[in-house]
């Protein structure tokens, strides 16, 4: 496919013959030099997050010792005993949760958006959409504190649950990362060649069949892409996690119990951390770190392989 | 199950489905309404902050000064880097691809780790204490990558002939990017900043420990100031102001709304004039 990106640079490479020589010419080829720093920039700040950062943790990680830092099911401060087990479990469960609610309702609403829906209700629910991207995290986390854990206090109360727990955090952060999925979920769906869908029409089935056995279907490397994006939001979310999930440094026991995440251990304990205590938080981070490094290598990878497809 | 059943049930689920996204918006945003517009008081925007009046308004004149200051920093990045990857660059080539690479990991990097890098570099590593330039610095970082996307977008989208009209009437590169290339590009690039803006208003994992959360106006900015979410965090921490936390939820909407609505009208300019 010939991207009009792979044109202009036809233009790009001719030297114009009309072009003054000496003083312009320096300037042309320091600006070029100067953009080219500026472009290197990310690069450069790539390397400078992950020097900062594992310098920073690496050290603490061999000093508590691997094993002991990474399966450790104790998480004591004080007595310097440092495992974060916990905190790795508490993230991975609330993702999963969040996945749980938010994929079905996301993927079944792109579904609408693309197929089904008029195009009055498309101008309606598609800025709905974007609003709900961009509403902050903090507002969301005080929407979870005020509204969805006292209902899910009183729901779980038979079960011996609180309101913050990992069952609220996951229905929190469903809806948090339901733009995420739905944007890259309709993407996905669009892109597929109308001829699936009128093939599909001629071998006698329905619209809504063709629609959801043969399209969505043929979409589902654009949808993974959009989940793995989505999995990346929900485990690196702070804020509203902290406010609605209990914080409680320990095995989660269950689903209505509390938990706390990788990333609600650095920000609740930052502040007044100092020394071994202080570097276990930044080690922390590495692992969470590393836990999005790989997401973003396998969302880049589905992604390139779903663009080449059509 | 025959057909029809089937294609009914799957309709009704879809729209279930999308009815359950918006509603649960409308849910959010209403109940936050009701709740905080009683309290917006003139009280509340108040140039003093204290124990008795929480008054919000340090924490905006903090996040405008923070908003200024990280556009002031990203946009040259972003756009220049825009530029160079469309005007420039080879595509294709290894530093391309290192570039679009490096740029993917930044966006997908959360806040807490950029909060986290900036509280070690800015505030450990530079002795800028607590402070709104170290913020401002960190969140600049987080922004790059949406500001670099959307100029490239946007200078993608300017036509071929705008440029070799330019060249060919004898104008060197430098100039038709400036006078002619990047003017056509303004409101896609516009579109990417309001977003920006957006973020910025919104961010509170990565300041908290980089801008910090003194909640006065700050008198440099080299000192520490919270930000409208921060001091919404710090108001609910506290548990002592619900009311007020409603009151400023209500603020943060109000913006984010205007942010949004204005980023996709410039989208819309953008699309009629393609």
């Amino acid at each position: 496919m010939i991207t009009s990106y792979e044109r202009t640079n036809i233009r790009v490479s001719g030297e114009n013959p009309l072009r003054g020589s000496g003083a312009a010419a320096v300037r042309e080829s320091i600006a070029k030099y100067v953009f080219m720093l500026l472009a290197s920039m990310s690069i450069f700040l790539v390397i400078l997050i992950c020097y900062f950062l594992f310098s920073n943790g690496i050290p603490a990680i061999l000093k508590i010792g691997v094993k002991q830092f990474l399966t450790g099911t104790v998480w004591k401060p004080k007595n310097e005993i440092f495992g974060i087990l916990p905190m790795i479990v508490g993230s991975v469960y609330v993702t999963i949760g969040s996945i749980l609610v938010g994929v079905p309702i996301g993927i079944l609403t792109a579904v609408y958006l693309s197929k089904f829906c008029s195009k009055r209700i498309y101008r309606i629910i598609n800025p709905a959409v974007e609003l709900l991207a961009g509403i902050p995290s903090v507002v969301y986390g005080f929407f979870g504190l005020v509204v969805i854990v006292p209902i899910i206090a009183v729901l779980t109360r038979p079960f011996g649950g609180k309101g913050k727990s990992i069952l609220t955090a996951s229905i929190l952060l469903g809806i948090m990362i339901l733009p995420t999925i739905i944007s890259c979920a309709k993407a996905a769906i669009d892109a597929v060649p109308e001829s699936y869908y009128e093939g599909s029409l001629a071998l006698g089935a329905t619209h809504e069949r063709s629609i959801f056995h043969v399209m969505v279907p043929a979409a589902r490397s654009g949808i993974f892409a959009g989940i793995v994006l989505g999995v990346g939001r929900a485990i690196g979310e702070t804020m509203a996690v902290i406010m609605i999930a209990g914080n409680q440094p320990r095995m989660p026991k269950g689903i209505f119990q509390g938990t706390r995440t990788m990333t609600a251990n650095i920000v609740l304990e930052m502040g007044y951390a100092v020394g071994l205590h202080r570097e276990a938080l930044i080690a922390t981070g590495v692992v969470l770190f590393i836990f999005l490094l790989c997401i973003n290598l396998i969302f880049s990878f589905i992604k390139h392989r779903s663009e080449s497809k059509y | 199950m025959n057909q029809k059943t089937e294609s009914i049930l799957l309709r009704a689920l879809t729209l279930l489905a999308a009815a359950l996204t918006v509603g649960t918006l409308l849910f959010l945003i209403i109940y936050i309404l009701i709740r905080g517009i009683p309290y917006l008081k003139p009280s509340l925007f108040a140039w003093e902050y204290n124990t008795d009046n929480v008054s919000l308004m340090p924490a905006m004149i903090n996040t405008i000064v923070m908003t200024v200051l990280s556009l002031l920093i990203a946009i040259p990045m972003g756009v220049g880097s825009a530029i160079y990857l469309v005007e420039y660059a080879k595509r294709g080539s290894k530093f391309v691809e290192l570039i679009r690479l490096t740029t993917e990991t930044l966006s997908g990097i959360p806040s807490i780790i950029y909060g986290l890098f900036g509280y070690l570099l800015f505030v450990i590593q530079l002795h800028f204490g607590y402070s709104i330039l170290g913020g401002a610095l960190t969140i600049s970082i987080m922004i790059l990558p949406l500001i670099m996307r959307q100029t490239e977008e946007s200078l993608k989208a300017v036509p071929d002939l705008f440029r070799e009209g330019s060249l060919g009437l004898g104008a060197g590169k430098l100039r038709t990017i400036f006078s002619i290339v990047l003017p056509s590009a303004v409101p896609g690039i516009l579109a990417g900043i309001i977003l920006a803006i957006g973020r910025i208003v919104g961010e509170t994992a990565a300041l908290i420990y980089t801008a910090g959360t003194v909640a006065g106006i700050p008198n440099s900015i080299m000192s520490s100031g919270r930000t409208l979410a921060i001091h919404m965090y710090v108001l609910t921490n506290e548990g002592l102001y619900t009311n007020q936390s409603y009151a400023t939820a209500v603020v943060l909407l109000l913006v984010v709304t205007m942010i949004n609505a204005l980023s996709s009208m410039l989208a819309k300019k953008l699309a009629s004039k393609a």
